[in-house]
């Protein structure tokens, strides 16, 4: 089975404080730490799971600049074969209508009998997946946490509703899955592993190459713009405790107690 | 002029979901005079039931009646949505596990634009749609501009819109199931399997101890199992606990967890991502004890603490244990 992961490097939401910068019209992106896109991870292991069992190819791509080879690197260290950067300046103030039009143009160079996405990336969205299911005209499901290969055809997938039940559907192949964090636990990566991929080469396709249209990708076809980034107070907010730690506990005692958490 | 509005109704076993009446909201929001109109789909009695209870909130009530409609798989409903919508609509669904696997599609078969998981909705200037979300699991805000012109799908976070009460309408149910026709799709329902029954049950307990990412490591599970086991509470945890294979999915609070209704909500470095704050209900007293003094949990949590759970919480546990008289460890 030939399996395509979309893939995206993101600002690591636990290991970053995000704050509005200084001119107030972006986050602060001095200092971030940057990783893979949880969900994306847990995509690439289940590929790797697949592929283990059925035979293929797993082959990573994203769509971005330089930067984000290293993510490329770090799932191909993983094991995927090969890795792809799909880069244009044109590309530039996409939206994720945009972006799932750029996979697609990648999608139909190939041969994939499954491409799979994390379930969303750090703006929330949960959008490209569903998207590019829909301009290739293949199945989608989304919130995947169980994949079961019946045939070179068909696999049966689980998704997550409510309450943690699960609903099982069939699904024909091809077809593109939103993959959601705790479907498998994904393997270590170490520097070792890193570096024995470092000088293999990262597959790069321009506008061209992928004979994408500038009118369809861009700022100048995006319909969805983010227009600034603030710091919202929803609700009340909480009292803060602001002593040490000891005063905290104390106070914090007295205030379960009042409350009925101490009986 | 001002777009129609579909409003797309979540039901389950005759009863509507919450989700219908903020949609309503919503609607109200990005056009005051708005009259939206609901889209149902199901079949048998359950989508009669629906239908009919819709009547006193809308004017129009479509109904899409099919027997692969009587469960919601948005593979066989999306088809349907693209054979009824009027080009140009502007069509709410909620941000749920369906919505996310309607919506995406559905923009793209509409050729409209997708703006997802919406907070709050600032209006309509000529063709642009102003709307408010969150991204960096609820760290900050956005405000983002959305065309509208071709249409849109919006898919609206739940509890973000105080639900509308009904107006006085006397609807009229248009049955649309003719304009749909044959259609097939590449996935099909099979079965849903319901969650196991886990050790502890959480939604049983009166305070809970709820860990998050924040407890960084499988052997510090013990630090809230010995605080829970001072205070007489359960321990319970928001995804990423799960995630990492630290704690059963049976004590996972959430959307997709447990709705539980303590009276006392201690949430340990948990950062309060929407889904795990839709799974507490009742109003309890929540305490927040986070590294992050940007973690959204701060804005719903009634006292909030900025500190390193691994280091607070032995010291809360120690004097928790003297405050109840309990031995020292």
């Amino acid at each position: 089975m030939e399996i395509l992961v979309c893939v995206r490097r993101v600002p690591d939401t636990s290991e970053n404080e995000i704050s509005l910068n200084r001119a107030g019209n972006d986050i602060e992106r001095d200092e971030l730490v940057y990783s893979i896109n949880e969900a994306d991870n847990y995509a690439v292991e289940e590929a790797l799971q697949i592929v283990a069992k059925a035979g293929g190819n797993v082959t990573v791509v994203t769509v971005g600049g330089e930067d984000d080879e290293e993510v490329l690197r770090r799932e191909m260290a993983m094991g995927a074969k090969q890795g792809v950067l799909l880069t244009d300046s044109s590309f530039d103030g996409s939206d994720g209508r945009c972006i799932a039009a750029i996979l697609k143009a990648f999608v139909q160079m190939g041969n994939y009998d499954l491409i799979l996405t994390g379930v969303q990336a750090e703006d929330g969205a949960a959008q490209v997946g569903g998207m590019l299911a829909a301009m290739l005209d293949y199945p989608f499901a989304s919130v995947v946490n169980g994949i079961e290969v019946l045939d070179d055809r068909k696999l049966v997938i689980s998704r997550e509703v409510e309450g943690g039940n699960k609903e099982i559907n069939e699904t024909d192949l091809p077809c593109v899955l939103s993959i959601q964090t705790g479907i498998n636990e994904p393997r270590y990566v170490g520097m070792r592993g890193i570096r024995a991929v470092a000088s293999v080469p990262i597959q790069t396709y321009g506008a061209e190459e992928l004979r994408l249209d500038a009118g369809h990708v861009g700022a100048a076809a995006a319909k969805v713009k983010r227009l600034d980034y603030f710091v919202a107070e929803v609700g009340g907010g909480a009292e803060m405790l602001d002593g040490d730690r000891e005063q905290n506990v104390e106070k914090l005692v007295e205030l379960l107690a009042a409350k009925g958490g101490l009986k | 002029m001002m777009p129609r509005i579909f409003t797309y109704v979540v039901h389950k076993a005759g009863a509507i979901d919450d989700s219908a009446a903020e949609l309503a909201a919503a609607a109200r929001k990005i056009d005051p005079i708005a009259s939206p109109t609901a889209l149902v789909a199901g079949w048998g009695r359950h989508l009669d039931a629906v239908c009919a209870a819709l009547r006193p909130y809308y004017a129009e009530v479509w109904k899409i009646a099919g027997e692969n409609f009587s469960h919601p798989n948005a593979e066989w409903i999306r088809k349907a949505l693209v054979k009824v919508l009027p080009p140009g609509s502007i069509v709410l669904v909620p941000h749920d596990h369906f919505g996310i696997d309607l919506s995406p599609g559905l923009s793209i078969k509409l050729n409209a634009a997708y703006v997802s998981d919406v907070l709050g909705i600032k209006g309509v200037e000529a063709n642009d749609l102003k709307v408010v979300r969150q991204e960096f699991g609820g760290q900050i805000s956005a405000h983002v501009r959305c065309d509208i012109s071709s249409g849109a799908v919006v898919t609206i976070r739940p509890g973000a819109f105080e639900p509308l009460d009904s107006s006085p309408a006397e609807g009229v149910i248009i049955d649309k199931s003719c304009a749909v026709g044959t259609i097939s799709a590449g996935r099909r329902y099979l079965q849903t399997l319901l969650a196991e029954a886990g050790d502890v049950d959480i939604t049983k307990h009166e305070v809970l101890v709820s860990i998050g990412r924040g407890i960084q490591d499988k052997e510090n599970v013990a630090i809230a199992e010995e605080l829970a086991e001072a205070l007489g509470a359960a321990v319970s945890c928001s995804r990423p606990v799960v995630d990492a294979k630290w704690l059963e999915k049976s004590r996972q609070v959430g959307s997709s967890g447990k709705t539980v209704q303590p009276k006392v909500y201690l949430a340990c470095g948990i950062s309060g991502a929407f889904q795990h704050l839709a799974g507490i209900k009742g109003k309890p007293f929540i305490v927040a004890i986070n590294k992050n003094p940007r973690a959204p949990i701060f804005q719903v949590a009634d006292v909030g603490i900025v500190d390193d759970i691994l280091e607070f919480l032995p010291e809360l546990t120690h004097k928790v244990r003297e405050a109840r008289g309990l031995p020292a460890k």
